[in-house]
């Protein structure tokens, strides 16, 4: 009772703050740019004739291939398996056969190459032989559901890609108060889950069930932005159909980034996430919509994540649209279904403006992660200007939504003053963009943050193989020095038994010799056998034998010298 | 006059037992210099710094025998740690001991291999497999890229490879810092404009 007693003020907050909300700092009001594609319904896009599916889709280590080229594949089929806890498998987004399994462009800021699986699309769209669907889920236990969520492949479709089982399993000290469903959305052009809420409520609605189920969290809260009413209404329909007093739908003022599970924990709760702590740490998850309703169709109909919903838009497409996609579909064949590009269309970004990161090709896959593909062109989305110098204005502490001083992390990073910059929180940065869009110097601060963290994790990274290869020597030197005793210990005991009684020993080396030797002329004693048939030969024979024995001597001679 | 010497000597003696006491009482076990050296070299045991391995360097350094910009694998980063640590300034590392490159792997063509176990007695931190006459292999995630394994193989069948880069290795790169070019700032937001 005691326990419960100090989470009270949690609960009792936010029950008795119906309607009461909180303000995280900064952040910015920005252009939403969303108007044309939020009323544009669901369109589910064509099988492209080719799917590229990275190993990798998701934060953690990438999944290992099941299949080789030629294998046929069904739509749902496990095609690589997960290595390690933070790892997810990856499926067959539709039936073919596997063409090859080999290094392509995939969706990344470095426009590097990584391992793909290649599946030639037969346009039959089968399933495999399904996994037995689960739809009385309350009667099952946690971990099982857990289980068949990892075996689906779900990560956080919100951004990071964060494997779901994980974030679930990783269970708060004293449970859950809270279970907080991201339909935020703040990013500008994005409207993905905007349609998903207003078109399928219920799926989400269902999704949210079952993670309550699993859960447990005192309270459910289904956060929703106030520039999408109708995904609210039809959030709002659907929570009252059923009769579950702890869930909510709440409204939440259009401020970027109040999507971040940080900034929007704040707002609901008034409270904090620790510094490099997890939400789960003040008894709060978070969960966006679209995994919700990934959540519903794994577990009630036993389909693996092979498909997302995504915004394509900019003013580089003709016609802004939100697909559901097939995971593996080349962006280029989503732009098409949306018409093809403008004839300004400057540059691809998967991903919204202030996050999302420039491809160099549409050849690249959508991803798990991916929630936009956005073709800008020149006008709206010019090119990075020449950066200038910090005046030390100050407006990017103002917006910072983290609360950190982000000039000072610029000097730290710049300078490449790593452990400064980790004293000034420098991994609490959420990436958000805000700094950089108001620096009145145009100085891609973001850059300067992720170039940092990056640093920082690859100085770990080696510091860990450093110490691996310190062992690994130390265990070598102490195997040659143990190998050295041995040996001399060998040749100490060899000595002492030769010492002794030396000149017995060699004696008796002498008699072995003289015995082996004493043997060999015996033997040959025994085979020089006088010659036979000796009597009554003919002078002839005689002498052609005398021949034969003076040459067989003078012969002989030789060899004997 | 006798008692003022007597306090002062009384409390001379008492406040020297204290202090002796607590030095052997509360000592400090500090973390000998040797270790916090070594910690900071990158274990290639490579032997470029003309001692053999890490350790060894790490004990020279700490006796003062030896330089801090020895180090070609640890490169510039490496001398920076040490001069923080030992509160020296840092300099440029010494040519004599090689250049700093990206690191490599060893890599064995398997096909000239013919098992001589030469490149596994080389091998500072046993990363290398294989028995007499049988073909040898590299564990590339244990290879320190010390290149001490290419000189004893009678065949040259070992290569030095770079490691690839991948999107996991990656970094973002630090944004281009150009400086301006005399009266460009005050024309560089209309050029785009």
């Amino acid at each position: 009772m005691n326990t419960e007693g100090e989470m009270t003020p949690v609960n009792e907050d936010i029950i008795n703050s119906r309607d009461q909300l909180y303000r995280f700092h900064g952040g910015l009001v920005l252009p939403g740019h969303r108007e044309v594609v939020a009323s544009r319904p669901l369109q589910a896009a064509v099988i492209p004739p080719q799917l590229v599916l990275p190993l990798k889709q998701h934060i953690g280590e990438a999944a290992e291939c099941l299949v080789s080229p030629g294998d046929a594949v069904f739509k749902g089929q496990m095609i690589a398996a997960p290595r390690g806890t933070i790892s997810m498998p990856v499926h067959a987004s539709s039936s073919g056969i596997v063409i090859a399994v080999e290094d392509r462009p995939v969706p990344h800021p470095s426009s590097l190459i990584a391992p793909c699986i290649i599946i030639e699309t037969d346009g039959k769209d089968e399933w495999g032989e399904a996994d037995t669907p689960l739809p009385d889920y309350r009667q099952l236990p946690v971990e099982r559901l857990l289980q068949r969520i990892r075996e689906a492949g779900i990560v956080g479709l919100g951004g990071a890609g964060f494997p779901t089982q994980a974030k679930l399993a990783h269970r708060a000290p004293k449970g859950i108060d809270l279970l907080v469903i991201n339909g935020v959305e703040c990013e500008p052009y994005i409207c993905c889950d905007n349609r998903l809420m207003q078109e399928r409520a219920d799926e989400v609605l269902e999704g949210v069930r079952i993670l309550q189920h699993i859960l447990q969290p005192r309270h459910c809260i289904i956060a929703i932005e106030d520039h999408m009413p109708e995904a609210e209404a039809a959030m709002r329909a659907a929570a009252e159909t059923v009769a579950a007093g702890n869930l909510r739908v709440v409204r939440v003022p259009e401020i970027y980034p109040t999507g971040g599970e940080r900034q929007l924990i704040k707002v609901l709760t008034g409270r904090e996430v620790p510094s490099q702590g997890f939400p789960a740490d003040i008894g709060v998850i978070c969960q966006n919509v679209g995994t919700a309703a990934a959540v519903y169709r794994a577990i009630v109909h036993d389909q693996p994540l092979i498909s997302r919903i995504i915004t394509v838009t900019g003013a580089g497409v003709r016609e802004p649209g939100n697909l559901e996609v097939l995971i593996g579909t080349p962006f280029r064949h989503a732009v098409e279904t949306c018409g093809g590009y403008s004839s300004e269309v400057d540059r691809l970004l998967m991903g919204g403006p202030m996050m999302g990161f420039a491809v160099t090709t549409d050849e690249v896959p959508v991803i798990k992660t991916t929630n936009c593909i956005l073709a800008v062109t020149r006008e709206e989305m010019p090119p990075p200007v020449h950066a200038r110098p910090c005046i030390r204005c100050g407006k990017c502490t103002a917006v910072c939504p983290a609360d950190l001083l982000p000039q000072q992390l610029y000097w730290h990073a710049r300078s490449g003053n790593l452990d400064t910059a980790q004293d000034y929180n420098l991994f609490d940065c959420i990436e958000c963009g805000c700094c950089a869009y108001v620096c009145p110097s145009h100085i891609p601060l973001v850059q300067y943050y992720r170039h940092a963290k990056a640093e920082i994790w690859t100085q770990e990274k080696q510091k860990k193989a450093s110490d691996i290869a310190r062992r690994r020597h130390e265990a070598r030197l102490a195997r040659l020095e143990r190998a050295r005793l041995e040996r001399s210990e060998r040749l100490a005991e060899r000595k002492k038994s030769l010492s002794g009684p030396a000149e017995q020993a060699i004696d008796a080396k002498q008699a072995i010799i003289e015995g082996a030797l004493e043997r060999v002329r015996k033997k040959k004693e025994a085979a020089d056998l006088a010659p036979k048939n000796m009597d009554n030969l003919t002078p002839e024979q005689e002498r052609m034998i005398r021949e034969i024995e003076a040459r067989r001597s003078h012969k002989d001679r030789p060899t004997e010298h | 006059m006798l008692t003022a010497l007597l306090t002062l000597g009384a409390l001379a003696a008492l406040i020297g037992l204290i202090l002796g006491y607590t030095a052997v009482r509360f000592r400090v076990e500090s973390d000998p210099i040797v270790e916090q050296i070594d910690a900071l070299l990158p274990q290639t045991q490579c032997g470029q710094c003309t001692f053999a391995g890490c350790r060894p360097y790490a004990e020279a350094i700490a006796a003062g025998e030896a330089d801090i910009n020895q180090c070609p694998p640890g490169g510039e980063n490496t001398i920076q740690a040490l001069a923080d640590l030992l509160g020296r300034d840092p300099k440029p590392l010494n040519p004599e001991h090689g250049a700093h490159t990206e690191k490599s792997v060893a890599l064995i063509n398997e096909e000239l291999c013919i098992g001589c176990t030469l490149c596994i007695q080389a091998c500072p931190v046993d990363a290398i497999l294989g028995a007499p006459k049988q073909m040898h292999t590299v564990i590339t995630a244990e290879c320190t890229g010390c290149k001490l394994c290419v000189p004893p193989c009678p065949v040259e069948c070992i290569e030095m490879v770079p490691v690839p880069q991948t999107i996991g290795s990656w970094i973002w790169p630090l944004p281009d810092v150009v400086p301006l070019a005399p009266g460009e700032g005050k024309l560089a937001g209309g050029a785009h404009g």
